[in-house]
Order: C-alpha cells, then structure tokens, then sequence
C-alpha cells in the first residue's frame, strides 16, 4: 500500500468514525425494557421548528422560541421539541421541512411568512405530519394558518403615546409598506388620536426588517422632526436605543425590550405565541386537529402589551386597562367606522367594524398620518 | 434653522464610519493592493468592538480590538494575495464573506445584548453656539480624529518621504523594488493599516452608532467605502467629502420622509454607486485622467524576482 492510498483510508476512517459518532448523539439512548406489569408509555410526539431568524435575536423568533419552550414545559415528555434557526426562505426552507419530516416530527411549525410555498409543497407529500405555517394564508387537509393582531398592541401602545407627547408629533420607523405594517401604522395613531385629538404620525421607512444603524438613522431623523415617541416594526432595539440617548420615548416591538433603554422604554408588544402551540400541540394529541386560520388578539392573549413603565401617571395606564377591556369583551376594535384615510376619503362606514378581508387589503394612511404610503411597484 | 443644524449632525455622524473605512482602503489602494474585503472587514472589527466594550466597559479599548480583529483578517488577506499571488478580487470576495461568516459565528451570544451609557462626549461651550453647536460639536470624539486623520494622510501622502515611498509601491512596484524598497512588506503594511481602519470603523458603527451587535449590521458599508475611493479618485480629503456626501443622502432621504415628502427608497440606497459610476466613466474617458489618478498597479500581483 502506497503512501497516498494509506492517508486515503485514514480519512475514510475518520469520515466513518465521525458519522458513527454522529449517528449514535443522534439516536436516542435506548432504553431498558419496560417491566411488563407497567402500562406501555406512549412515543412522545415529535414536534419541530423552523426559524427565520437566530434565537438570539431579541425580537421575532426569540419570542417564537419562548412559545416552543411553553409548549415543551406543559406537555413534558409527551413531546419532544426541536428547532432549526436562521432558515432561509425560498428553496433550502423545503429541503429543511423535508429533512425535519423525515426525522419522524408529526408536527411542524413554520414561522415566517415566506416558508408558505415550501409547506405547501411538502404537506402534499406527507398527509399524515401536520403542517402549521405562522402569518401565511395557503392552506390544505393538513397545513393550516395562525397570527397574531398585533395592530392591537400598537393601538394600545398608540394610547400612551397620545398621552405621553409633549409635542404632539409621534414617530413610526417601518420596515416595508405592506398592509400588516400599515395596519401598525394606523392603529397606532387611532389609538393617540383616541386620547389626542391633536397628535400627528410622521413615518420614515428603512426598506429592511433589519438594518441596526440604519433603524437609528431613522429614529434619529424623526425625533429631528420633533417627534418625541416612537414605535417601530422592524426587529431590532436600535431605535428603542436611540430614543433613549436622545432622551425621548418608544416601545419594544415582539418581545420585552424593557432592559434596552430603562429611561425611552413606555412599554413592549410582546407575543405569546405559547398559547398558539398549546392549542395547536393539544389539537394533534387529542386528535382534534382541523384546517383552519387562527387569528388571536389581546382577547385571546397572544399580543399583550407589557411592561409599562412605572413613570407613566396612573390616568393613562387606567386607559390602556380600559382599552384592553373593551377588546376582550368587544367593545373597542382598533378599526371601527367612520374611519377617514389621509386624504379624506371614507374606508370605513360608520358602526363598521374592520373583518379580515378589509384588514388583508389596507394600502392606505388613516387621518392623522402624514405623507403619502410608498408604491411597492 | 435647528432642524437643518440637527440634519448636518446627522450627516456627520452617519459619514464617519464612511470615511474611516474609505481611508483605510485608500492606504491599501495606493499601495496597488485591492481589497474587496472590506465589509468582512468592518464586521469582524464590528463584533471585536461590541465585545471588548461589552466587557471592560471602555469604548477605546473597543476601537483598539476593532482595530486588531480587522488587522489580523487583513494580514491574512495581505499573505495570500502579495505572497502566494492569488487573485485579489476573488481573494477579497471571499475574505468578505468568510468575515460575515465568522463573526455571524462567534458573534451569536453578544446578540441582543446591552451595553453601559456612554459618556457625553461633547464639547462644553462650543455646544452651546447657536446652529454651529448642535451642528458640528456635538460629535463622537472619532467624528473629530477622523477629520484630522483624513488631513494627516493627505499631508503624508503628498509631502512625506513615507508618502512617496507608499505611492512608488503603488504606482511602479518593479522601480521601487530596484531601488532597492521592500514592495511585499510595504504593501503587507498598508493592507494591515487599511484593515485596521475598516475595523475601527465597524467598531463605531455597533458601539456609537447603532448600538448593538448583530450579523451583518455593517450592511453594505463597506462597499460603499469602496465606491468611495474611487469617487474620490483616491484622495483623502475628497474622500472624506464624498463620505459625507453619501451619509448626508441617505439621511436627507430619511429626513425629507419624515416630513412627508415621498422619495423612492430604492432608487436613494443606490445614488452613492450611481456617482460612482458616472465618477469612472468620467475619469475613464480620458488615459491622461486615469494615469494621473488611478495607481497604477492597482490589483497586479507583485513578483519580485521578475
């Protein structure tokens, strides 16, 4: 055996090896035979997670990552979670479902909105795994849709910040004009405007979910305009930080930002998507499970305005009670007729309450918004 | 009138981090090295920084790190282009991302982190000056270094002996190595110098400017700082004003939004290549042009025994 072919095998060996290696971390550690008296354990069921984004980010798929342990810590070991992060939507999101398909999970959670053609295309495949695709819309026998309101949130938020501006001019630091993010847009004014007439929403956009100095950027252009509190729709906590060194207020946006910026910080929209995966999880193992969309609000639990800070006066907190009240029992929406858009045209007749498909089709700034919303084309 | 001053402001803020980099890249350009490397630079410069500062507490022990952490990764892209001769544009593309990479890598625990207040740094008295105070002097301390770095350089450039011997390399690397000048090690410096700079510049952009650390935060700054020195036609105090330029039109389009102006966001993001391009077409249309201003040997490898 020649030099070259001797160092060939040792790397087969080591390549071998490592797999084996693998494979045994992998497989799970057998267990001893049950004593035959005990009844049978039933397998746990095999749920996964597909993130968009790292769990460490502080925002969007951390709070996802937060539901899954929620799940995990009421289901015990009847469920045995597990999670990929950072996928990227498009192509490899398919391979990533499929690969996770066949690792036995029976329950799938995709949590952005661009993992929807790859569910649909691997659902097709396995009619027996069900498939759970967050802020989506396509749906099949055995892939169905869930979110959040959070324009509720931002409503709530909108209260405070009514009450709370000194110059009557609130900021909005927006990733993309689509009508999820214009929904935050508007139900954040109609909720200062709720408690302040006289507010005003400037709203710069950044074109990215996420670009940290570019979000300063903004912020800091409009706290130039006088704007004194802001609310963004993008993922990180630049702006909550901006706010903070300019010594102005904000929000935290998807999870408790709380600590980011202990003196600009009037309160965080947090999500529970916890309560989703409960339900959802419980559904399979009661075997209840049915295609359906499930959209949940600050009735349900699932956006909740958290964390208010204690220099808020009591009056205003009394109105965000107030508020969160009337949305559990109905009797406040954040978009009810007579709604006017900013150019004075009416997009909600009076006693109309806002549906779905008005909520799907908003391009539009509600009076009290300033400017004109980009056209995506 | 104080919302313009606070618009200027906001322009040389956002220019800094520019310019820095673009000047670290201007070094190595003169030398004759290209260094497409430049955003992979700035991010691992930018994750250095966030952790030091995270841990002592100390921004300029952050900038120091930054600094070291995008010398190291230029030092490695120095040896492999001026040494082994490998091809500097796809050697710089790679160190690029590998520079994504790896911090996106070990930066993973420091996202969503916090770090301390930072000291007002601004300058008691002058600040108090009606449109010039908030204007100009209520900057970072590297707003002003880097002013007087983009003097010093010029003056180096042009009236230093080192100066000349740096832009000897650049221009003619086979009459500087008859002459008897060490070209590899020279270069080797140069692009140390530059990466040291693009890293001091990720630096201020997750300690000062953002603040915070996340994967790809430099976000395409580094190439721009790219763009810039060829907008600059490699000279530093037009690249410190071409810096400002371009951090000036991105908050100008924000600024003008704010006021309910309606810009296309797309086309603003994509201006500073635009004057990029017309600066080369420019500067192109005419051999005497580029041979006053381009080096010469940009991106030729050396060979010294040749």
């Amino acid at each position: 055996m020649n030099r070259r072919s001797s160092l060939k095998n040792l790397a087969l060996i080591a390549v071998l090896g490592a797999g084996t290696l693998l494979a045994c971390a992998k497989e799970e550690p057998k267990k001893p035979e049950a004593p035959v008296a005990a009844p049978a354990k039933p397998e746990p069921l095999k749920v996964a997670f597909v993130y968009v984004g790292p769990v460490g980010d502080a925002g969007w798929t951390f709070a996802h990552d937060l539901g899954r342990k929620y799940a995990e810590s009421k289901y015990g070991d009847r469920i045995k979670t597990t999670f990929v992060e950072k996928v990227p939507e498009g192509p490899d999101a398919e391979r990533v479902i499929r690969d996770l398909v066949a690792q036995g999970n029976k329950v799938i959670f995709a949590t952005s909105f661009g993992f929807g053609d790859s569910m649909e295309k691997v659902a097709k495949d396995f009619p027996d795994v069900y498939f759970e695709h967050a802020t989506g819309y396509k749906m099949a026998p055995n892939l169905r849709v869930y979110e959040g309101r959070f324009y509720e949130d931002a409503y709530l938020a909108g209260i405070v910040a009514g009450e709370m501006t000194k110059t009557n001019v609130i900021g909005f630091v927006g990733s993309f004009p689509i009508p999820e993010v214009l929904r935050n847009i508007n139900a954040f004014t109609l909720g200062a405007l709720s408690v302040n007439p006289k507010v005003k929403t400037k709203v710069v956009w950044v074109g990215s979910w996420f670009d940290p100095p570019k979000e300063a950027e903004a912020a800091q252009s409009l706290i130039n305009q006088k704007a004194d509190v802001l609310l963004q729709n993008t993922d990180s906590t630049a702006v909550l930080q901006t706010a903070e060194k300019n010594g102005k207020y904000a929000f935290g946006w998807d999870s408790d930002m709380s600590a980011f910026a202990p003196k600009a910080h009037l309160g965080s929209a947090r999500l529970n998507w916890g309560l989703y995966y409960d339900k959802a999880i419980g559904d399979v193992l009661n075997k209840t499970w049915k295609t359906e969309a499930t959209k949940w609000g600050v009735k349900e639990g699932l956006p909740e305005f958290v964390a208010l800070a204690t220099f808020i006066p009591d009056s205003t907190k009394k109105k965000v009670e107030d508020a969160k009240a009337g949305m559990k029992a109905g009797t406040v929406a954040a978009f009810q007729g007579p709604l006017l858009d900013n150019t004075g045209k009416e997009v909600l007749a009076k006693g109309v309450v806002g549906d779905d498909k008005w909520n799907g089709a908003v391009n539009f700034y509600v009076k009290g918004v300033e400017g004109k919303v980009p056209s995506g084309k | 009138m104080n919302e313009i001053a606070l618009l200027v402001a906001a322009t040389l803020s956002s220019g800094t981090p520019l310019a820095i980099a673009g000047l670290g890249l201007l070094v190595n350009e003169r030398a004759g090295v290209l260094n497409l490397g430049a955003e992979g630079m700035m991010l691992v410069g930018a994750l250095a920084g966030y952790a030091v500062t995270f841990h002592t507490g100390n921004e300029w022990i952050g900038f120091a790190a930054g600094a070291g952490a995008g010398a190291i990764l230029a030092a490695f892209f120095g040896w492999l282009v001026i040494w082994l001769h490998t091809n500097q544009y796809a050697t710089g593309l790679a160190v690029s991302l590998f520079g994504g990479g790896l911090s996106a890598y070990l930066g993973a625990g420091y996202v969503g982190q916090k770090l301390g207040e930072h000291p007002d740094l601004s300058i008691p008295g002058l600040r108090d000056v009606p449109f010039l105070g908030p204007a100009a002097f209520d900057q970072h301390l590297l707003a002003y270094l880097t002013i007087l770095g983009t003097v010093a350089l010029a003056w180096m450039l042009q009236r230093t002996r080192a100066g000349l011997v740096l832009r000897a390399v650049g221009e003619n690397p086979e009459s500087a190595h008859a002459l008897g000048y060490p070209v590899r090690r020279i270069r080797l410096l140069a692009v140390v110098v530059g990466g040291a700079l693009c890293g001091i510049a990720g630096a201020y952009l997750s300690v000062v400017y953002a603040p915070l650390w996340v994967e790809g935060m430099v976000a395409g700054r580094g190439w721009i700082a790219l763009a810039l020195t060829v907008f600059a036609t490699w000279r530093p105090v037009r690249l410190l004003l071409g810096a400002y330029l371009f951090g000036g039109v991105t908050m100008l389009q924000l600024h003008l939004q704010a006021r309910g102006v309606q810009v296309p966001l797309q086309f603003m993001s994509m201006l500073p290549y635009l004057a990029t391009i017309v600066v080369l077409v420019l500067i192109s249309r005419n051999p005497a042009w580029i041979r006053l201003n381009m080096p010469a040997s940009l991106g030729k490898p050396f060979y010294p025994g040749s």
